[in-house]
């Protein structure tokens, strides 16, 4: 059957692209951008109940030189805009990022003179998870669209938001 | 002491300083010309009676639409004594100055500079009055009352937008 009945028990075949997106989408190191109430429920997804070290992205990194994935959780001012996005230009590639909470996604109830309309008018953002703040169920479930994302990725067409001209 | 000794050994002292007293709800506030702030403030600390030794908040008010003035409030403690002291002095809004108090409570400092930055009062002799909350290159005061509540200034991102440009 092919080239793997010659290969043996032991070997399988597959793509290069499948095998380096399934190790990156499988080993998320996340860089913690708390700003608000949101970072609350962000610590509580790394905490025993709710467990992120399943999905393989329990390692939370305060260097972003070691991370992957940014978490961007709560209000982005105008003050702190300048700084996320030297974090997030610091952060090797490939690097994805969500926008955690309506103050992240869209200024939310702050339509103020101090706050950031929404976190992409400074940084592209891969993935928009609502809520005020989102439950832990709810970041859970943003970095699985994240890992689905990765798998669809491919290693010589490169299609991540940040190489897309915010 | 109870608030209307207090009261009384401030008029004492100061008869042409004090504009007005209240007292509401066991709060005690005292409005007071703007010249005499920095003597009544170094009194009020240094009065082994009264003994303000805390300054727990300053802040500025804008009247500007009602009185055309602006207001600067101090709210004062006494740690030892454990009797609290509102201060209001009010300031003509053309020309909105008044003598710092960091000489004699230097937690004012940035209490001062905060009021400078939100509604653009200056306090005379403050060692460092420079911006503290807005970003460096903000223009105007956000809390006076014509100040837009959503007055953005995205000019403050510049620097993100033009390194964005550079890489294009």
């Amino acid at each position: 059957m092919g080239l793997e009945s010659h290969l043996g028990d032991n070997i399988l075949t597959t793509t290069l692209s499948t095998m380096v997106n399934w190790a990156r989408k499988s080993s998320l190191w996340p860089m913690p951008f708390g700003l608000a109430c949101c970072a609350i429920e962000m610590m509580a997804v790394v905490a025993s109940r709710h467990d992120l070290a399943r999905f393989g992205a329990e390692v939370f990194r305060f260097s972003p030189r070691q991370s992957d994935l940014m978490i961007v959780a709560g209000t982005l001012t105008y003050k702190m805009a300048s700084v996320a996005r030297r974090i997030y230009d610091q952060m090797p590639e490939p690097k994805w990022v969500i926008a955690m909470g309506a103050c992240a996604i869209s200024g939310g109830v702050f339509n103020t003179y101090s706050v950031v309309q929404g976190l992409d008018q400074v940084i592209p953002v891969d993935v928009y998870l609502p809520g005020c703040p989102p439950r832990p169920e709810a970041l859970i479930h943003a970095i699985m669209e994240i890992q689905k994302k990765i798998e669809k990725e491919s290693l010589l067409n490169k299609t991540t938001a940040s190489t897309v001209k915010s | 002491m109870d608030n209307e000794a207090i009261v009384t050994l401030i008029k004492t002292n100061f008869p042409e300083a004090v504009i007005d007293s209240s007292i509401f709800r066991n709060e005690l506030t005292l409005t007071i010309k703007k010249e005499s702030i920095t003597k009544i403030a170094r009194f009020l600390k240094e009065n082994r009676e009264l003994g303000f030794d805390f300054l727990s908040d300053l802040c500025g008010v804008d009247r500007v639409e009602t009185d055309g003035v602006f207001e600067v409030v101090y709210h004062l403690y006494s740690i030892y004594k454990n009797h609290r002291l509102r201060l209001k002095v009010s300031i003509p809004s053309n020309e909105p100055r008044i003598s710092t108090v960091t000489d004699v409570w230097k937690t004012a400092n940035w209490h001062e500079r905060e009021a400078y930055d939100m509604f653009g009062i200056k306090f005379d002799d403050h060692p460092d009055l420079r911006k503290i909350l807005t970003p460096d290159d903000f223009e105007g005061y956000p809390l006076r009352k014509d100040y837009p509540v959503d007055g953005r200034q995205p000019a403050t991102l510049r620097e993100i937008y033009r390194k964005d440009n550079n890489e294009a």
